[in-house]
Parts: C-alpha cells; structure tokens; sequence
C-alpha cells in the first residue's frame, strides 16, 4: 500500500523546475522578451545569465545548470529582416529521458514565442521564424542503453549484494549456527567485519565483471576514473552490506528478511532516478531520496562513466555516502546481540 | 554460598522471568570441578534457559552466577573463552568440511594454525574420524556429527563444557559411543554440563539435578536419589517427582 502511494507520485516522466543558463549576446527587445518567458515558466528557473560561451560551458560541466539557451548576437534584428534566426540549445543528457524532456519543453517555449512574433510581424500564419538548433551533452544519442547500463550495473550490485548480505545472518539463525558463534568470545566489530569482507570482495568482482561487459558489449567506456568509481563502490558496498546485515539481524526467518529486502529495495529502485528522473519527482520524495544509497550511486556513475566527472564534481554524493555508511554499520554492530 | 574452588559453576538464587512467566524460580546449585553433571527435567521445565544463561547466551533477571570463576554480569567474555557449547540444534556449518569447521572455531577462539592442526589431529584419532577430515559435513551420518560437534566445542580446551541434550535422535549404540566420549573427556578434567531426557544417561552422571516447573527439585548423585525416594530406577525417581 505504502509503496503504491509514495512510488505512484515519483514515477512521473514530468520534470519541472530545470535549471537553464541563458547566454544573451542580442540584448535587444525581443532577446528579453523571450527570455521573460522562460521566467514565467513553471518548469524553468535561471539561476545565471553567462556573457559568454566559456562561462556557460563551465556551468553545464559542472551541473549548476541542466540546458544553455545561446541567443546570438543579431537575434532581433535577422528575425525582422531575414525572419529566420537559429538559437543555440544545449541540454545535459547524462539522464537521457530527463535531458530529452527538458528540451522538448525548452523548444516548446521557443515555439510558442515564435508563432506569436510571427502573427505580430506579418499578421498571417507561417512557419515560425526562430529555428532553435538543438544539442545533447555526454549522451548526445540520448542512447537509452548508454544511459541504463550504468544505472541497471549499480542495482545488479546492489540487489546481490543486499541479499547476500541480508541472508546470511538470518541464515545462521536458522542452521542454529549463529548459537555456537554467540557462546564464543567473538566481539561484535569481529562478527560484522566477518560478515562484511566477502560480500564486499564478490560485489567489487561484480563491479568489475559489470564495466567490462559495459565497454565490451555496449560500447561504453569509462570516461572519468575508474579509480573513482572504485572508491565511491566501496564506500557504497559497505553501505549496501550493512543494510542488509541489520535486516538479516532483525529478521528471524530467511523469508522475513527476504521480504522486507524486496521493501525497501522495490521503494530504492523506483526512485533512483533509474527510470524516472528524480528532478521530476515531488519535492517531498526527493527528501526521501536522500536515504536512497541507490540514487547517490546511479548519479555518481553514470557521471563518471559518461560524462567524465573527477572527484571533486561528485565529493558531495561520496561525503554523504560514507557517513550514512558509517552510521549503517554503527546500528549493525549495535543491532546484533549475542544474547537472546 | 560455597566459596570453594572445587566448584567450577555457583549458582545462587537465579531467577529468569519472560514478562510474568517464570522460567528459572530460584535456582541455587553448585557444580564441581571435573564433574559430570545431569541438568534433567521434563520439556520446557526451564532446563535450556538456565543454560543459556550460565553460557551467557541470556540475561539472568536476579541471582548470583559463576562460572569458572568469573561473574555472569561483568565477565561475560572470560567465561565464554573458558567454555564450550553444544546446542540441541545441531550446529556445525554443513556446507563445509570436517577440519574447516575445526579451524574456524579454533580461529575464533584465537588458537594458533599449528594448534588447531594438533587439536584436530588429536580429537580426530579419538574419535577414529582420522579419515574423515576433508569431507563435507552434511555427507556424514548424525552420530558423526554429533561426535564432531562434541569435539569442536572443546577444541579450544575449555574448563567446562555444555551438551544441550546432546543424543537427541541418535541410536542407542552410537548414544553410548558419546558416553564413552564424555567420559573420556571428563577423565582428563574437563567438566560436562549435560542436559538429557534420556533416564539411562542420567545414570552415568556423578551427580543430577531434577527440575520441575522452572524449580529444582532433588540434587544428589543417582544412586542417592534412588535410595532417598526408595525408587529402583530413575525412570521411577523422574516420573515420581514430575508428578508432585
């Protein structure tokens, strides 16, 4: 029930409020006129207004804008003249459905202001005037395998490693094992370090099996460190495991830990940004995205991988993701009790 | 209370308490060193807790615990270094093998690979299992495992150890085999804990204790509770005092 209610509302494909950088080399009456539609559009913010080309580029590499719109210079005067003028739009596609819909709705805008300058030059219906050229940065085929293999990679990590994690303890409750380890002086930090290293070691060997089938079968290489993705993997993994080791304590029957597994999982998975955008989703879901380890990982790789971000692009996600992996870990070691 | 060194477990006035339910109603018990004890009672008569708790597996709610020497409450750890344990469910890892079972727990126990290497040879040839050492555990027959079980749990050299009913579904002859086990063992000082429902075991033991309804009702050795409540088997002692 929960997750009908809460997943109905994320898995929407509308995005609004797309950061958009507007490069006005026309500064003329009808530049800002058309940059005053943009303003009044729900769907678009502009928090910047770059005087040059350089200044824009960086602001898209470095994700403080989604799209550049480039008004070039002569803009009023060739629509008037010539009443043909192309615009320049560039769009992150890093998140493909995303980057596709916010250029829909960035061309939608430039439509409509065309077909209105249209009416009021000529006072007859033609074809629109303004041309708007348009780009896709990082994934510029908006290839769709481009886009989810990545992504689809970190939940193949994830779902293995929350499983294996998640039932081993529980496991060991049933076999009666886990009674034997409790009457040994074992300390907890042993146990769950016991528990942690090799589910960590078979995720990396995942990880790795995961990219060079990535590079091999489709064709996509990794542009950023690979060094990166590592370390953020490890980070992640520890993370992940910890997770599924307080299930696997908290449970008492495989079953029951394989049912809240699939929980928290199906509710991770669907708003991870994997199939839906997570700017799309509502403000207060993207609150709860930010216990979502999937959504720090999926952003962070396909990052990496395909637009080639360095370490400094994504230490935000790698801060947050090491200390929710350290409090994770902390209510492990916390939450197994060697007595019953 | 008896602050002798002879005995190896002091219990004085235990009580355990699940919400209102009294599992363990006062128990004050002592048991000496080397000694084989029989921990009897019908099912769900309190045996198992207590065990657990003089294994730290439990929290005692009131009373005075010691064993080997260190209290329940704030020497947990020292006492499960000084112990072994074999529970009701059998529980050595099935998927691996005979001495891969041996060395994990030795590992844990902090033994030294060489160590565990002479323990395992030496407990092996004692339980003529020599050949055995690299088969998987869930290939063997029961009585196997439980024997092994039995010789896991004292890999370490523990001071005491606890059989929680041990011969549970094992045929007579092996059950005796796991007698001469335990008595081999206790010849060489080791101190058994032994929980059982079956009466002819209760007659190998040095010493028994009966509880009923989480209380302990008689504690002497077999022959005097047979000659105390003028039974001639213990199968009459067991049924007289379950009945009262």
């Amino acid at each position: 029930m929960l997750q009908l209610l809460v997943l109905s509302y994320t898995a929407t494909f509308e995005i609004k409020k797309t950061r958009i950088a507007i490069v006005d080399f026309d500064k003329s009456s009808s530049s800002r006129e058309l940059v005053s539609l943009f303003e009044g559009s729900r769907f678009f913010t502009i928090p910047y207004y770059p005087s040059q080309m350089s200044e824009a580029e960086q602001l898209i590499d470095t994700r403080k804008v989604h799209q550049v719109l480039v008004i070039p210079e002569g803009f009023c005067r060739d629509m008037q003249v010539n009443h043909e003028v192309s615009l320049q739009l560039v769009t992150d596609a890093v998140d493909g459905s995303a980057g596709a819909l916010r250029s829909a709705y960035a061309q939608g805008i430039i439509q409509d202001y065309s077909q209105e300058i249209n009416t009021t030059i000529s006072g007859r219906r033609v074809s629109g005037p303004i041309v708007a050229t348009w780009s896709f940065w990082y994934n510029p085929e908006l290839d769709y395998t481009t886009f989810m293999v990545p992504g689809i990679l970190v939940l193949l990590v994830t779902i293995i490693g929350m499983f294996l994690a998640g039932m081993n303890v529980v496991k060991e409750k049933e076999m009666g094992t886990i009674e034997q380890i409790n009457v040994t002086p074992i300390n907890k930090i042993q146990f769950i370090t016991g528990k942690l290293v090799p589910f960590w070691i078979i995720g990396h060997l995942e990880l790795t099996l995961g990219l060079v089938l990535a590079w091999v079968v489709f064709d996509i290489p990794v542009l950023g460190s690979v060094g990166l993705i590592y370390l953020v993997a490890s980070v992640y993994l520890v993370l992940v495991l910890g997770l599924g080791l307080i299930i696997s304590t908290l449970s008492d029957t495989q079953q029951q830990s394989m049912f809240i597994s699939w929980f928290f999982l199906v509710l991770f998975i669907l708003m991870s940004g994997l199939f839906t955008p997570v700017e799309g989703m509502p403000a207060w879901a993207q609150t709860l995205n930010t216990v979502n380890p999937i959504s720090y990982f999926i952003e962070v790789i396909r990052l990496v991988m395909l637009k080639g971000s360095g370490f400094v692009d994504i230490k935000s996600q790698l801060v947050s993701l090491s200390g929710y992996a350290v409090l994770v870990i902390t209510i492990a070691v916390w939450r197994y009790r060697k007595t019953v | 209370m008896i602050h002798d060194t002879q005995y190896i477990i002091e219990v004085e006035n235990l009580v355990k308490k699940f919400g209102s339910f009294v599992a363990n109603d006062n128990l004050t018990f002592s048991v000496k060193k080397g000694e084989i004890f029989g921990f009897l009672g019908a099912n769900g008569a309190g045996k198992t807790t207590a065990m657990k708790i003089l294994c730290g597996l439990s929290h005692p709610t009131s009373g005075k615990v010691k064993v080997a020497g260190y209290d329940i409450y704030t020497q947990k750890e020292k006492i499960k270094q000084s112990i072994g344990y074999m529970s009701q469910k059998f529980s050595l890892y099935e998927e691996l093998t005979v001495y891969e079972n041996f060395r994990f727990y030795g590992g844990i126990y902090g033994m030294t690979r060489l160590d565990i290497q002479e323990q395992t040879t030496q407990l092996l040839s004692r339980l003529g299992l020599s050949q055995y050492r690299n088969r998987i555990i869930n290939t063997l027959p029961l009585g196997w495992k439980q024997k092994l079980a039995f010789s896991v749990a004292v890999i370490h050299r523990p001071a005491i150890v606890f059989l929680d009913e041990p011969t549970g579904g094992v045929d007579p002859i092996t059950r005796r085999q796991f007698w001469d086990l335990i008595y081999d063992n206790a010849s060489r000082g080791l101190t058994v804990f032994v929980t059982t429902h079956y009466m002819d075991e209760a007659e190998y033991c040095n010493r028994l204790s009966i509880m009923v309804d989480g209380k302990i009702k008689a504690l002497d050795t077999p022959q005097g509770m047979k000659s105390g409540m003028g039974c001639a088997t213990m199968q009459d002692v067991f049924v007289a005092l379950a009945r009262n």
